[in-house]
């Protein structure tokens, strides 16, 4: 027998955990959507998957990677589901409940075509349940990223710049929740399900959004998470293809997304949209925005928030250049936002669009009508958008004054040289004038 | 990270034929379980070599060439660019592809700065 020298077995062995790590990626999610449909809940579901993912580290960088990774997978987890089942039983515990979940077992003796057949519902339930409104935000984000994305704890901590720690608790407790609450494994019908979808698209453009303009820390962008957002959505998209929010939400991350790489500069600066080279912008990201956009459009009578807010994006993305917007068009879009979802954000970009089509005076009296309103207290866009009209105007000094307080408003330290420059310019601007 | 597969499926790669239901099924299924994943951005099949043409380059001297071409194992016959999150998780889906012969190419695509 031919031996084995020590290096290339370390090699064959890292090879098979890069193999499991990319398998994970792919399977996890219905691997636990899977699961939780037999033992009824995420948390167990999540476990067992967990559970068969060390068993596959054990024994395939041994043994190799089997054919079918995804049915060895959902096989070893199925074993320890009726094992933990069974050990239940014993315990006596929930007699009832676990009679039934006996039963659920049984039937799915071949969980695995089961699960192929119906991995699309089953997957929608994991969706909706990882993002039910008993959770935070925050936790149905990290929840979402976990059993859907098939992120890592340290791999959402790191995405969020949080302690590690803090992501691991708030999944465990979003997970305790979930159990307590008795919240059911499934797909919501009717008005529950209009609520119910509402809350997963908010979920996954707080994901995204999050990566476009980082709240915090020393990046603009972490395009990361925008790509994790992005794939949600696009996942939803073809598992509940008739619902037009979903391709609306879709649509504006694709556009948005198009912008990532004219929107930061040579030096990670911030590049606002009009500034932007607009041959930097993805035109397959354009046109798939589009394509969504469509399908939005054709699939109900009037667009939805986040329909309208991707029409506002297309309006963008179709200019050839700047001054060629349709400045117009992007005010009456915003008055149809403004209509469905008011609120102090929505008039605040309105006031933008209303600058642009008809002049910075009457931009300026809307915006000044915002400067009270106290949900916009500490919001940085809203002196930024004031200081912006101001010098159109000519105000330089106003300008400056608004500059330099939204500059001292936001944490993310690259659009606050991007305020504080701009304060600086206005200096200039006066004392050249 | 965005990859490039290019599909070099020899001989089949010069065939006009379509391929048959059986294996348009197959095909078909394996698209959408991809589409169902997020992965597939775009994805195209393209004419035979008998009716693309070449330019080569030399100076200021560019040289018409008329297909077929001979070299028919390097022939590309369709492509996909997909969304995945390493080179490994697209080696992990692309073996998973229908097919009974040919090689298959991943590329990955140069990202902008910064990414």
């Amino acid at each position: 027998m031919k031996e084995l020298r020590p290096g290339r077995r370390e090699t064959a062995a890292t090879e098979a955990h890069r193999a499991i790590e990319a398998i994970w990626r792919i399977e996890s999610a219905r691997l636990i959507a899977g699961l939780a449909r037999v033992v009824g809940d995420i948390g167990t579901a999540e476990e067992l998957a967990q559970d068969a993912l060390v068993a596959a580290l054990e024994q395939w960088p041994v043994e190799g990677v089997p054919e079918r990774p995804g049915a060895w997978l959902m096989a070893t987890a199925k074993h320890r589901a009726i094992d933990l089942i069974r050990r239940r039983k014993t315990l006596e515990l929930k007699h009832e409940e676990i009679g039934r979940e006996v039963e659920r077992a049984q039937e799915g003796v071949d969980l695995e075509t089961a699960i192929d057949e119906e991995v699309g519902d089953e997957l929608l339930g994991l969706i909706f349940t990882a993002c039910h409104p008993v959770l935070s935000k925050d936790a149905r984000v990290a929840l979402t990223l976990r059993v859907l994305g098939g992120l890592t704890t340290e791999e959402i901590a790191r995405g969020f710049l949080v302690p590690v720690s803090t992501i691991a608790q708030r999944i465990v407790r979003a997970k305790r929740t979930l159990a307590e609450a008795h919240v059911r494994f499934e797909v919501p019908g009717g008005a529950e399900r209009v609520a119910r979808l509402a809350s997963v698209l908010e979920v996954i453009y707080l994901i995204f959004n999050e990566g476009y303009s980082a709240t915090a820390g020393k990046d603009w962008v972490r395009p990361a998470l925008c790509e994790e957002a992005l794939r949600l959505g696009r996942i939803l998209a073809e598992l509940a293809p008739t619902e037009p929010e979903v391709h609306g939400l879709v649509a504006l991350m694709e556009i948005q997304a198009s912008r990532l790489g004219a929107r930061v500069g040579p030096l990670g600066e911030p590049v606002l949209l009009l500034d932007q080279d607009r041959a930097c912008w993805d035109r397959l990201l354009i046109r798939r925005g589009l394509a969504a956009l469509e399908r939005a459009e054709r699939l109900g009578d009037a667009l939805g928030p986040y329909g309208l807010q991707a029409a506002i994006a297309a309006c963008h993305a179709r200019a050839k250049s700047a001054s060629e917007t349709d400045w117009p068009g992007i005010v009456a879009l915003y008055d149809a936002v403004a209509q469905l979802a008011p609120s102090p954000v929505v008039e605040l970009n309105r006031a933008v669009a209303v600058g642009m089509a008809f002049g910075p005076a009457a931009g300026l009296e809307l915006v000044d009508a915002l400067v009270h309103e106290p949900t916009l207290k500490s919001y940085h866009l809203l002196p930024a958008v004031r200081g912006d009209l101001l010098r159109k105007l000519g105000r330089s000094e106003e300008a400056r004054a608004e500059f330099e307080r939204g500059a001292s408003l936001t944490e993310n330290v690259r659009e606050r040289a991007l305020l504080q420059r701009r304060a600086a310019e206005c200096a200039a601007e006066r004392i050249a004038g | 990270m965005r990859v490039l597969i290019m599909a070099k499926e020899g001989e089949q790669s010069e065939s006009a034929a379509p391929p048959t239901p059986e294996a348009m099924a197959e095909y078909q299924k394996f698209n959408e379980e991809l589409l169902k994943a997020g992965v597939v951005l775009e994805a195209g099949r393209l004419h035979p070599s008998s009716q693309s043409k070449r330019v080569r380059f030399d100076g200021k001297k560019r040289t018409v060439i008329d297909g077929p071409f001979a070299e028919t194992k390097e022939l590309v016959a369709g492509y996909w660019l997909w969304q995945v999150r390493s080179i490994d998780e697209a080696l992990e889906w692309l073996k998973r592809a229908p097919y009974d012969g040919g090689t298959f190419e991943i590329r990955e695509v140069v990202e902008y700065e910064g990414m």
